[in-house]
C-alpha cells in the first residue's frame, strides 16, 4: 500500500498541469453528476410551472396570437360554473380514493405484518399487481365489469334484488367508479410501504404489550399506528399531489364525450377540464389559469393533509 | 419472554387468511377478467349471463388489434421509451445519489433540500407550457419528448442516496482515495455495483412507470407510428366498432409484457419498495 501511494505521488508531482486539470475535474465532479436532474427539472418542471402564471395573464392561442388581459382569465374562470363542478368532481373523487385506501392499506399490512404468515410473499406480489396494470387497461376493464347494462357488478347485484346502477352516467356512479380504480392500482402498493414500516418496530415492543393485557386491537392502535406516523404523513401528502391531478381514467370512462367524462361533465376533473381547454378549445391562456387554480389547490391541501397529519400522536 | 407469549403472540389466525385471500382475488380478478372478455366475441362480452371462462377467440381478436392500429409499432415505442427510461434514470439518480451521499461539496444540503422539495411541486399542471418548450425544441411527436423528462427524478435521487449511504462505508471510498482513484472511477467501479439491487428495482419502477404513462404521451404523439401502447389503446377504444373485446384485447396485450417481467423480478421489486426510504 504505501509503496504504491508513494510512487503515484511521485509519478504525479513533475506533471503539473495535468494534476491541477484533474483537481479541476474533481473539484466539479459532485455539480457534474448532480447537474442532469437540475437541468431536466428546470426545463420540463419549474420553467413550465412558473411560465404557466405568465400564459394564464394572456389570450393565448397556440397558433395565432397572444394578447395581455391582466386577470380576465381568472374572473371568468371563478364565474364559469365548469370550473366549480371540475373542482368539485376532483375534490370528491380525490376523497373517495385516498380514504378508503389508506385504511385498506393499514389493515392489510397489519394482517400481512406476521412472523409466521404462509405464502407471504405471494401475497405481497399479488398486490402490486395493480400497480404494474396501466392505468388505461385498468379503466377499460373496471368501466365493463360496472357497465349498467353488461356489467358483472349490476349482474350480480341482480340477484340481490338490486336495479342496475348506472355508474357513468350518474355524478355520484361515476365518483365512485373512478375512486374504485384509483384504489384497486395503489392500496397494494401503499400496503407494502406500511408493513415495511411496521416490520421495523422491534417485536418485543408487542410482546411486552401482549403481557400487560393489550389485544390486537389495543396494539394495533396503540403501537403500530403511532410508529408509522412519518409514512403515514408521506402517504397523505403524496396522495394529495397525484390524486387530485387524475386524467386519464375519467378521459377513458366515458367512450362518447371522453373529454369532459359524460354529457353532464359529471366525472370531469381539474386536470381534464385543463386538457379540453388547453388542447382540445386550444384556448391556452385559460387552460393555464385552470394550471394555477388547480396548483393553489393541490399546494394548499397537501399543506393542510400534511401540517394535520403530522398532529397524529400516540393515544394516551 | 417465554415460549407461550410469542406462540400466543404470533399465531396466524384462519381470518387472516380469508381476508389476505379476498385482497388478493381483488387484485387478479380485473386482469383474469380483461383475458376472458379478450378472448371472446363482442355478442357472448354483451350478454347477460357473462361468460366467465375465457373462449377461443383469442387470436382472432389480437389478430384484429394488429391491424387496426399499428401495434407491434406501438409495443416497440413502448420498449424503447421505457427501457432508455430505466437505464437513464437507474445511471443518473445513482450519480447524484452518490454525490449527495458520499461526496463534500459547498452547497450539499441546500441542494438536496431542494431536491426533496421538488417531489412536492405538481408538475404535471403545467403541461401547456411544457408543450411549448417540446413544441419549440422540434420534438412534438417524437419519443425523446417522452424520454428526455423521465431521465433522472428527485424520487430516485432520493431513493438511492439512502441506499449509498447505508451500503457503502467511507472507508472503502477512502482507500480507493489513497490508491489514487479518481472521484468517477470510485463511483463506477465501487459505489455502483455495490448498489446494483437497489438501482436495478428504481430502473424497474422507472420503467413501470414509463410504460404505463398516459397523459403525456397522449399530449405529445400525433402520428399513429410514434404511439405507444397506452395510446394505442385509447385509439383502439375510438375506432369504428364499439368493440369491447377489440379494447380488452389490446389492453390485456398491452399489460402482458410487464406481467411477463413482473413474474421474474415481481420479488425484487415488493423487496425493493420495501427496502425504501421508509424503513424505520
Amino acid at each position: 500500500m504505501t509503496t504504491t501511494l508513494s510512487t503515484r505521488r511521485a509519478q504525479a508531482a513533475p506533471a503539473g498541469t495535468t494534476s491541477v486539470r484533474q483537481s479541476i475535474t474533481e473539484r466539479i465532479a459532485p455539480y457534474a453528476y448532480i447537474a442532469p436532474f437540475f437541468l431536466i427539472f428546470a426545463v420540463f418542471g419549474l420553467v413550465p410551472l412558473l411560465f404557466t402564471f405568465y400564459v394564464a395573464l394572456f389570450d393565448w392561442n397556440p397558433i395565432g396570437e397572444h394578447v395581455f388581459v391582466g386577470l380576465d382569465n381568472f374572473t371568468r374562470l371563478f364565474a364559469d360554473t365548469r370550473f366549480w363542478d371540475a373542482a368539485w368532481n376532483t375534490i370528491s373523487i380525490w376523497l373517495l380514493s385516498t380514504v378508503p385506501q389508506l385504511l385498506l392499506a393499514l389493515g392489510l399490512a397489519h394482517l400481512l405484518n406476521h412472523a409466521r404468515l404462509r405464502m407471504a410473499v405471494f401475497f405481497r406480489m399479488s398486490m402490486l399487481v395493480p400497480y404494474i396494470t396501466s392505468v388505461a387497461a385498468t379503466t377499460i376493464v373496471f368501466s365493463q365489469m360496472f357497465d349498467r347494462d353488461y356489467g358483472l357488478l349490476n349482474w350480480l347485484l341482480g340477484f340481490a334484488g338490486v336495479e342496475p346502477i348506472d355508474f357513468k352516467q350518474s355524478v355520484w356512479g361515476s365518483h365512485v367508479l373512478i375512486a374504485v380504480m384509483v384504489t384497486w392500482r395503489w392500496f397494494g402498493y401503499t400496503t407494502l410501504l406500511y408493513l415495511a414500516s411496521l416490520q421495523a418496530i422491534p417485536r418485543a415492543i408487542y410482546e411486552a404489550a401482549a403481557v400487560d393485557g393489550a389485544g390486537g386491537w389495543k396494539q394495533f392502535r396503540h403501537i403500530s399506528i403511532p410508529s408509522l406516523r412519518p409514512v403515514i404523513v408521506f402517504t397523505i401528502v403524496t396522495s394529495t399531489i397525484g390524486g387530485l391531478q387524475i386524467f386519464t381514467e375519467p378521459l377513458l370512462v366515458s367512450r362518447l364525450s371522453p373529454l369532459t367524462c359524460g354529457p353532464v361533465r359529471q366525472c370531469q376533473t381539474l386536470t381534464l377540464f385543463l386538457y379540453e381547454q388547453g388542447f382540445g378549445q386550444f384556448q391556452f391562456g385559460y387552460g393555464a389559469a385552470i394550471g394555477v387554480a388547480l396548483f393553489v389547490l393541490v399546494v394548499g391541501l397537501a399543506t393542510v393533509n400534511y401540517v394535520l397529519s403530522t398532529r397524529i400522536r400516540p393515544e394516551r | 419472554m417465554t415460549k407461550t407469549i410469542r406462540r400466543s403472540g404470533e399465531r396466524v389466525r384462519w381470518w387472516t387468511y380469508v381476508l389476505l385471500g379476498l385482497a388478493v382475488f381483488a387484485c387478479l380478478f380485473p386482469l383474469y377478467w380483461m383475458f376472458v372478455v379478450a378472448t371472446t366475441d363482442t355478442a357472448t362480452a354483451t350478454r347477460l349471463p357473462p361468460e366467465i371462462v375465457p373462449g377461443g377467440n383469442f387470436f382472432h381478436l389480437a389478430g384484429l388489434v394488429f391491424t387496426t392500429v399499428p401495434f407491434v409499432r406501438s409495443v416497440v415505442n413502448s420498449l424503447i421509451v421505457a427501457g432508455t427510461i430505466a437505464v437513464g434514470h437507474a445511471v443518473l439518480c445513482s450519480l447524484a445519489g452518490f454525490a449527495f451521499a458520499k461526496l463534500r461539496f459547498p452547497g450539499r444540503n441546500v441542494l438536496f433540500l431542494i431536491v426533496v422539495l421538488t417531489m412536492t411541486v405538481p408538475t404535471q399542471l403545467a403541461v401547456i407550457p411544457q408543450y411549448m418548450i417540446i413544441s419549440s425544441l422540434n420534438w412534438v411527436d417524437t419519443l425523446q419528448a417522452l424520454i428526455v423528462p423521465g431521465l433522472a427524478s428527485a424520487f430516485g435521487i432520493f431513493w438511492m442516496r439512502q441506499h449509498l449511504s447505508t451500503t457503502i462505508s467511507d472507508e472503502i471510498l477512502q482507500a480507493a482515495r489513497i490508491d489514487g482513484a479518481t472521484t468517477w472511477q470510485i463511483f463506477w467501479r465501487i459505489a455502483f455495483p455495490l448498489v446494483r439491487p437497489a438501482a436495478f428495482v428504481l430502473g424497474l419502477l422507472g420503467f413501470v412507470t414509463a410504460w404505463n404513462d398516459f397523459l403525456w404521451p397522449f399530449i405529445v404523439l400525433k402520428s399513429p407510428e410514434m404511439y405507444t401502447a397506452q395510446i394505442a389503446i385509447k385509439a383502439l377504444q375510438n375506432s369504428y366498432s364499439i368493440d369491447l373485446g377489440l379494447a380488452m384485447s389490446g389492453s390485456f396485450l398491452a399489460t402482458l409484457p410487464l406481467l411477463v417481467l413482473f413474474v421474474f423480478v415481481g420479488r425484487r421489486m415488493v423487496a425493493g419498495i420495501m427496502d425504501g426510504a421508509f424503513k424505520g
